[in-house]
């Protein structure tokens, strides 16, 4: 069983944003980390080839210092990395561009299974669906329950108000949520090891792709949002501030 | 010659959703502004019925695909049919709700007819270079990006529930196409094998208008009760933090922050909850916040407009009988 | 010189940030407050690797560098120095002297459970007679033909009761002074060998503290550790290393503190502005901030030297000084920027405060490491 796992070096949650004097994020000062939902991608691609052999790839495409967060997968356990680096791909803001290298990276490890995380925390990229379109494969996303049977996959997905199961024939696109599982935590013999481990990094032009491939959106403007400011305490007795509480609600901010 | 603005309208239990409404509202002020149509789109089964409604918040044209092999969603067919339509009718701005479905199925159509899709945009606006502008939050809301599509159409977006009004039903006819529904083998490699409705009687937490959460604050599982019965008086639906999430005492589908849903609800009751940057970032554009927490250092009472300093449990059963007097 | 970090070093401590955050964090409290040590948590350690980090592989380690080691002490105890302490003294006091010291065997029979995290290590040297001076040990052992046959005592020991392998010294003839000890592997279960007094302590309350006793303590041959009259070598020998492990752990509790103050000092409203907005505020913090990386590029220095198998035993008293002193004044100056919160158990800082001052006690009180340090410069010149 080939499994390729894509995972994405993003901003720790708990980083604060900071906008440059280029008008841009700065990045400087802040600690990265594996996309949350694609450390539990991660763990159910190990969990599977624990359970039916195989090799586990993890791909990524983003500066060469995305390379922490693939070294971060291998130290969990995944046996080789593919890291897609390019200039070319670093000044373009939206998926479309990074869906067509992770697609075109991905084909030629020939998997069984691709999972990812069901969205990236920083851009809010939906990688999944993007990539399984251009390799004309299913994707199920959200996904909290995942049993793979021959060339057949049976998934558990979240809906809006409650869930379904899907069944789908192999390969596949499964984009994790968080449910699915419990990440393991990289050991210290995994960092040991993940040195010894092969990661590649390839350009646009390895992957036979056009290195002046243009994105399809551009991002024209960075804000930061309106800052709230702390409002009105309400004093007195529990019962009292909640009757106070629940007449303000009604008659000033006008929302119940 | 590209045309039109579209918005996918989504149905649950034969009703259009709330989302889809706010969606053909603004759809409308968009359309009026550029002079050119809006269209709705419907798929399902047996969901014809719908086009009136959709005309009524303001769609020129309802496209209907009224089929059995839509009955219930699947990426596949809504795809193929979705795709196909966009494809012969070349609109300049095709917008989703940014639900389970619209993520899901906004990618893929983009992809396949080759555009990007700009992903829970809290703003839409004209724009004459572009067509339009579109905002959304990144970092889950702790900073904004404004993005365009300089070439590429339809402009596709997926808009985050409560960004717009949905504006006053008026009388007017649509025309309604009805679209010939064939899916492409190659899009049939998933099946649906069981559907399970977990329904709580309450609104779905992103599209809810009140929202009442709780924190580490709550101290155990079976406190949520308290927030339920709060919640069911309001009509709300009932969040969590991250800490509560991490205890393990609400699902993680229920968890509001960065690594959870990102809410925009007109009131938001924080309830035990510190406010760490990763909460703040998922609900700091509710219109209303107000803070119940014990301490009054708490992060949460420097972005909530009202705060009660004190014990949750015994301000929030006294908001309850509040708003049950309010009711009465 | 490198002033940073590999990224395997960045790696380890992500991975023990994210322990101390996720395991070790519940519960903090009330194992604190209820003196209570978790076995648990250290077999937790033991899985990712902690327990045996800079051993070779082949008795059960993970063969990383000291500075590994350093770095792991050093976020366990920015969370919970107690867990900081356990793995400090199982891994450099318990674990280390038999690595150092051991023959194949008894590597192979005690090192590796210590290393994989099955086995828990202490190590048995202070006495009431004998603090650092390791000369007045009281301890007696002798030679019962196809044994040894302890007989006394040992306080103050980490980790002791729930340890399963405890290197302990004792003293043949006390008019041999410091050339009449040496030292033992006992384990834990051996007839004669029993616990006293659960120690009660002002900080570091979730780590355990016992006292040893021997009587008639009858030891296997071959679990004496190195030759006889070795056991001054193995000692002094290890309490060098041992004092990275305190070192890091004091850094550990510094930078948890200063941490805690800055988010403090940014919430906390004063006057209508957050007192972070006070230039003395910021002064403080400042200082906590400086004196916090100078020991850090201290510990590292020292861990490093150790890596590289130079002398290290002035690097890492300097060391330990200079991070304890810190860690003492930081978690001082973070209770006062606390006010009246800093000095309840509400908030972490007070915890902090506590812990902070065995780290000038322990392992050699601070006076011991002005002495090692100030013999050694006169050596040097």
């Amino acid at each position: 069983m080939n499994i390729v796992v894509l995972v994405k070096q993003v901003f720790d949650t708990e980083a604060k944003i900071v906008i440059g004097a280029d008008g841009r994020i700065d990045d400087s000062n802040v600690t990265m980390v594996m996309n949350p939902y694609d450390e539990n991608a991660t763990e159910e691609a190990l969990l599977l080839k624990e359970r039916l052999g195989g090799e586990v790839i993890a791909v990524a495409a983003g500066t060469p210092k995305a390379q922490e967060t693939l070294r971060t997968a291998l130290a969990m356990g995944a046996d080789r990395a593919v890291l897609v680096s390019d200039p070319a791909l670093q000044s373009v803001s939206d998926d479309y561009a990074a869906a067509q290298a992770l697609a075109k990276a991905v084909s030629e490890l020939k998997p069984d299974i691709i999972l990812t995380g069901r969205v990236a925390i920083d851009y809010g990229s939906k990688i999944a669906g993007r990539v399984a379109e251009i390799l004309g494969i299913p994707q199920v996303n959200t996904v909290t329950r995942l049993e793979v049977n021959g060339d057949k996959a049976v998934a558990a997905r979240e809906i809006d108000g409650g869930s379904e199961v899907i069944e789908v024939t192999l390969p596949a696109v499964f984009s994790a949520q968080k449910s699915l599982n419990n990440p393991r935590y990289p050991t210290v013999a995994g960092i040991m090891k993940a040195k010894k481990k092969e990661l590649k990094t390839l350009t646009l032009a390895d992957l036979g792709l056009d290195a002046t491939m243009s994105g399809k959106m551009q991002i024209v403007g960075y804000s930061l949002p309106a800052g709230r400011k702390g409002g009105r305490v309400i004093p007195g007795e529990p019962g009292q501030a909640a009757a106070e509480l629940a007449k303000l609600l009604r008659s000033e901010a006008k929302v119940i | 010659m590209a045309k039109g603005i579209w918005v996918f309208v989504e149905q649950s239990n034969g009703n259009i959703r709330k989302v889809s409404l706010e969606l053909l509202s603004q759809g409308r002020k968009l359309a009026d502004e550029k002079g050119e149509e809006l269209a709705a789109v419907i798929m399902g089964q047996n969901i014809s019925a719908l086009a009136g409604e959709a005309a009524k918040y303001g769609a020129d044209k309802v496209y209907v695909a009224d089929d059995e092999k839509l009955a219930s969603y699947s990426t596949g067919a809504y795809t193929s049919v979705f795709a196909k339509l966009i494809r012969e009718n070349e609109p300049n701005l095709v917008l989703l709700g940014n639900t389970a479905v619209g993520k899901d199925l906004a990618p893929r159509v983009a992809t396949r007819v080759g555009v990007d899709a700009a992903i829970d945009c809290v703003g839409i606006e004209a724009d004459a270079a572009n067509y339009v502008n579109l905002t959304r939050p990144i970092y889950a809301g702790k900073a904004l990006i404004k993005v365009v599509s300089p070439e590429a159409r339809p402009v596709m977006a997926t808009v985050r529930p409560n960004t717009f009004p949905v504006a006053e039903p008026v009388s007017k006819e649509a025309a309604v196409v009805n679209v010939p529904v064939a899916v492409d083998p190659a899009d049939l490699g998933a099946i649906l094998k069981e559907l399970i409705s977990q329904a709580t009687g309450r609104p779905e937490l992103t599209e809810a208008n009140i929202i009442v959460s709780g924190g580490r604050g709550m101290k155990g599982p079976e406190d949520f009760v308290i927030l339920e019965e709060l919640a069911d008086c309001l009509g709300a639906s009932v969040g969590a933090s991250r800490a509560a999430v991490d205890a393990g005492w609400r699902e993680h589908k229920y968890q509001v922050g960065q690594t959870g849903k990102t809410v925009s609800p007109v009131l938001y009751i924080a309830c035990g909850i510190s406010g760490a940057i990763q909460h703040l970032a998922g609900m700091g554009s509710s219109k209303v916040i107000v803070a119940i927490n014990k301490d009054p250092e708490a992060n949460i009472f420097q972005v909530a407009d009202y705060g009660i300093v004190g014990d949750l449990f015994q301000v929030v059963p006294a908001l309850t009988a509040e708003c049950k007097k309010l009711q009465a | 010189m490198i002033f940073e970090l590999s990224e395997d070093h960045q790696m380890m401590r992500k991975l023990a940030r994210d322990f101390a955050e996720k395991e070790c964090l519940p519960g903090l409290e009330e194992r604190d407050e209820k003196e209570e040590f978790s076995r648990e948590l250290f077999a937790k350690m033991g899985e990712l690797g902690f327990n045996g980090v800079v051993f070779p592989e082949e008795y059960g380690g993970t063969e990383a560098d000291y500075i590994s080691y350093a770095i792991i002490v050093e976020e366990l105890s920015r969370v919970d120095a107690s867990m900081g302490v356990t793995l400090s003294a199982h891994l450099s006091l318990g674990s280390y002297p038999i690595y150092k010291f051991g023959t194949h065997e008894q590597k192979t029979k005690y090192l590796k459970p210590l290393a994989e995290g099955t086995a828990l290590g202490a190590f048995g040297l202070t006495e009431p007679m004998a603090g650092s001076d390791a000369s007045g040990t009281r301890t007696m052992y002798v030679d019962g033909g196809d044994c040894w046959i302890l007989n006394g005592s040992k306080i103050f020991i980490t980790n002791a009761f729930y340890a399963d392998t405890y290197v302990v010294f004792a003293q043949s003839d006390r008019s041999k002074g410091s050339r009449g000890i040496s030292a033992f592997i006992v384990e834990k279960g051996t007839p004669g060998f029993s616990f006293g007094q659960k120690l009660k302590k002002m900080g570091i309350r979730s780590s355990a503290t016992y006292e040893l006793v021997f009587e008639d303590c009858r030891i296997p041959k071959e679990n004496l550790l190195g030759k006889e009259g070795e056991g001054f070598k193995i000692a002094m020998n290890t309490l060098d290393g041992g004092r990275i492990g305190i070192a890091a752990q004091a850094l550990g509790i510094a930078q948890g503190a200063y941490e805690a103050a800055v988010k403090y000092a940014k919430e906390r409203q004063q006057f209508g502005q957050s007192i972070a907005g006070f230039q003395n505020t910021q002064f403080t913090l400042a200082d906590m901030a400086t004196q916090i990386e100078a020991a850090r590029l201290l510990v590292y220095q020292a861990a490093y030297l150790d890596s590289a198998g130079k002398p290290y035993g002035k690097a890492s008293a300097m060391a330990k000084l200079f991070a304890s002193e810190t860690a003492m004044w930081v978690t001082t100056k973070a209770v006062q920027i606390f006010g009246g919160y800093g000095y309840s158990r509400e908030y972490p800082v007070e915890r902090m405060m506590r812990d902070a001052k065995i780290t000038e006690i322990y392992e050699g009180t601070s006076e011991v490491q002005r002495l090692v340090i100030g013999s050694q410069i006169l050596k040097e010149f």
